[in-house]
């Protein structure tokens, strides 16, 4: 992951010299790397809590044995965990500075914030009656309200599934502060909402993001950053315009993505989708096997 | 004069207290008179009997008889012709070739040196071959009987699985009936460490197995602690065939009067293993059996007859907790569940809690005892052993919960209840909405590209 910096790769004469094609940043190198460590380790922590979740299923029991058995499947796991949790608590520090240090408006509310609001609902009521031919297609700002469900999914989930791990991963220091039978509750809750991570983001946010016809094969923003002037209009057609009108617009031209660095993040991005489809396979049979 | 060491020892010494072996029989000089009397054709057996018993039903003879019969002893070895003894030496004139065949192409030839070291050393020929009288004999001389000194142990077999074995059933186990051997020698087939080969000859024997519908044990025993202690250790003293079968008399498992029957496998087991079968009798299980409930387990149920494994190795570990399991179902379904058993199912950690590892294994007590491993107060204690900070807190674990439950454990189950909902209301919303979304995009692409390719042309 030695992508050049943007200094380096944004010569200020070159933007104007490729008129067919305009890129706009979306998402900053940090912001990539985050959601790189976030689907590895998320990757990670499926496959070898899959087999722990499912042990009765034999393939499980196949994987776990090749790799070394329950020993090493913990290990990984637990390894796994804590880069994830390392990647959680830069990402909270990230916003805590943001919001403390640099005040930055727009975070908590406003067009440009994660938070939901009454858009978000509206939007979702359009879209649905725009799936079914019922009205015009809603126009998103900088995060539609699928999105917005996504990071909170993935927040929500990383608290609860990383509080109920360690809780069962250091018990008896939990039990000094936890009653007995929450020690019973964390390995249903941690199995369940782990199955709910894994379910939702190996065909929802697959399909809503990469799959669906408008990004398919794959939507390569969150690898390189950057988005055409076409994309832009078209996907976040509220954020452009308020852009343009604030005259923000300028600020955010970036260069074409390189070659390599799109070849690379293509391989990347279809192994984990291709791993991913295969661990949803492996689970809904292993899912439906037992119950 | 050949030696016979260890002829009278065994004999002799097998007889009741009263006139002791070693009071006119011991000695190179007594035994020489025994093993004359032998090769003159009184078989010590008889001898055993009407001396041995007679006297030692009576009150100790005093000196003078006993000097009495001593010199008895020795006149009668002055007294016996030499002639008599030249008997073998005639039989051996032809039968000393060991490649010697008989008709039927049978080999009939006897290691000489082989027969006189053996138990049977110092008999006659023709004390077990009593048909041959003179020479020439008959081509086909009557069988040798061996009943006609060991009646008892005829008796065992004719009531036994072997009774129906074939035409030769001592010598199946005893081997070349030249060469028979006290089973104290390491000669001897049925020395306790040569016991599991002559055994396995038939049961070890995938054929006759088969033929016979047994279960091929063979390979099962020399694979576990017992086989390995015999084959590796060398342990006189560890189980064989025989320690818990018996020999002679060895009985079906189905025959109350078994050791293998299951209502005596304690007292089997328990003949070397007393600590333990104090435990289990103590236990659930033991009391559960003695009071003549069949169904509870006794040892062979969870270490298996023949493949007992050390039990602390990893495949011992796995296999015997579904063993608790298929009368415990319902506990063995609640222990599914949790981290204890999802560990060891992966393999290569097999540390965590199996059943015995808190109930205990041979004293198993019901929770409401006391001294139970599981009772409330030896919590902590029993979890201990493994989670070395639990306390009263942790120990507030249910290791049995079951969240399908909603009497016994109300939390966990709604907790699950929550989850599911959870779970299915996020997954069936979205699926729908995002298949609602594929279908509309890919309607407006085709739309856009009918269009398009209109303009085209």
């Amino acid at each position: 992951m030695t992508e050049p910096t943007e200094a380096a790769i944004v010569p200020a004469t070159q933007p104007e010299a490729r008129k067919e094609e305009k890129y706009y940043l979306r998402f900053t190198l940090p912001q990539r790397y985050l959601h790189a460590v976030l689907f590895t380790s998320f990757l990670g922590l499926a496959a070898t809590g899959l087999p722990i979740r499912f042990s009765d299923n034999a393939g499980a029991r196949l994987v776990a044995r090749a790799v070394g058995g329950f020993g090493a499947i913990l290990f990984f796991h637990k390894f796994c965990a804590i880069v994830l949790t390392l990647a959680f608590l830069y990402h909270v520090k990230d916003i805590v500075v943001r919001a403390v240090r640099h005040k930055e408006k727009g975070l908590f509310w406003g067009p440009t914030s994660m938070v939901a609001n009454w858009k978000d609902v509206k939007d979702l009521v359009g879209h649905l009656r725009w799936f079914v031919g019922l009205g015009p297609r809603p126009q998103f700002d900088r995060y539609a309200y699928w999105e917005k469900f996504d990071y909170w999914a993935v927040f929500w989930g990383m608290v609860v599934i990383g509080f109920s791990g360690y809780a069962m991963w250091f018990a008896p220091f939990f039990a000094r502060f936890l009653p007995g039978w929450a020690l019973n509750a964390v390995l249903v809750v941690h199995g369940e909402e782990a199955l709910l991570a894994i379910l939702f983001i190996f065909s929802i946010h697959f399909v809503n993001t990469h799959l669906r016809p408008d990004s398919f094969p794959m939507d390569m923003v969150i690898f390189t950053g950057r988005e055409t002037e076409e994309e832009f209009q078209k996907k976040r057609p509220l954020e452009y315009q308020r852009l343009v009108r604030q005259g923000k617009l300028e600020a955010k031209v970036a260069d074409k993505p390189v070659y390599w660095w799109v070849n690379f993040a293509r391989v990347v991005g279809f192994t984990a989708i291709l791993f991913g489809l295969a661990l949803l396979v492996l689970t809904l049979i292993a899912y439906f096997g037992t119950v | 004069m050949h030696t016979i060491s260890s002829v009278p020892t065994v004999f002799l010494h097998s007889s009741p207290a009263g006139l002791g072996s070693d009071d006119f029989c011991s000695g190179s000089a007594g035994r020489m008179l025994v093993s004359e009397l032998f090769s003159a054709g009184v078989a010590l057996r008889r001898c055993e009997r009407k001396f041995h018993s007679d006297l030692s039903d009576a009150a100790r003879p005093a000196i003078g008889t006993r000097l009495l019969i001593a010199g008895f002893f020795v006149f009668l070895m002055l007294a016996i012709p030499r002639a008599l003894l030249a008997k073998d030496a005639d039989c051996l004139s032809c039968h000393a070739d060991k490649t010697m065949q008989d008709a039927s192409g049978k080999n009939v030839g006897v290691d000489a040196t082989l027969f006189h070291s053996s138990i049977h050393g110092s008999l006659a020929c023709s004390d077990c071959h009593s048909s041959i009288h003179q020479y020439p004999h008959p081509d086909h001389p009557a069988a040798v009987q061996c009943a006609t000194c060991h009646a008892d142990e005829a008796k065992g077999l004719a009531g036994s699985v072997h009774a129906k074995a074939g035409a030769n059933p001592c010598t199946s186990c005893h081997g070349n009936g030249h060469a028979i051997f006290a089973k104290e020698d390491v000669r001897s087939a049925v020395y306790p460490l040569n016991i599991p080969r002559t055994c396995g000859a038939c049961h070890g024997d995938h054929l006759l197995a088969k033929k016979y519908g047994l279960q091929n044990v063979y390979s099962a025993y020399m694979d576990s602690i017992h086989g390995y202690a015999v084959s590796k250790e060398g342990l006189l003293v560890a189980a064989n065939c025989m320690s818990c079968h018996g020999s002679h008399n060895i009985l079906s498992r189905k025959d109350p009067r078994s050791p293998t029957n299951k209502e005596n496998i304690a007292t089997t087991c328990g003949s070397c293993h007393g600590g333990v079968k104090a435990e289990y009798m103590s236990g659930v299980h033991g009391k559960a059996v003695a009071g003549g409930n069949m169904k509870a387990p006794v040892c062979t149920d969870c270490h298996t007859a023949h493949a007992i494994l050390q039990p602390t190795v990893a495949s011992f570990r796995m296999q015997t907790t579904p063993i608790c399991g298929s009368c415990h179902k319902e506990q063995m379904a609640t222990y599914r569940d949790t981290f204890h058993s999802q560990l060891g199912m992966l393999g290569g950690y097999v540390e965590t809690a199996r059943c015995w590892d808190c109930h205990g294994a041979h004293e198993i007590l019901p929770a409401s005892d006391p001294r139970s491993a599981i009772a409330s107060a030896n919590l902590v204690k029993t979890c201990g052993k493994c989670h070395a900070n639990a306390n009263a807190s942790f120990v507030q674990y249910q290791p049995h919960a079951n969240p399908r439950n909603r009497r016994l454990n109300p939390a966990l189950y709604f907790i699950q209840l929550f989850m599911n909902v959870l779970l299915w209301s996020v997954l069936g919303f979205f699926s729908l909405h995002t298949l609602l979304w594929f279908i509309r995009s890919k309607h407006d692409q085709r739309k856009k590209r009918a269009t398009g390719e209109a303009k085209h042309d």
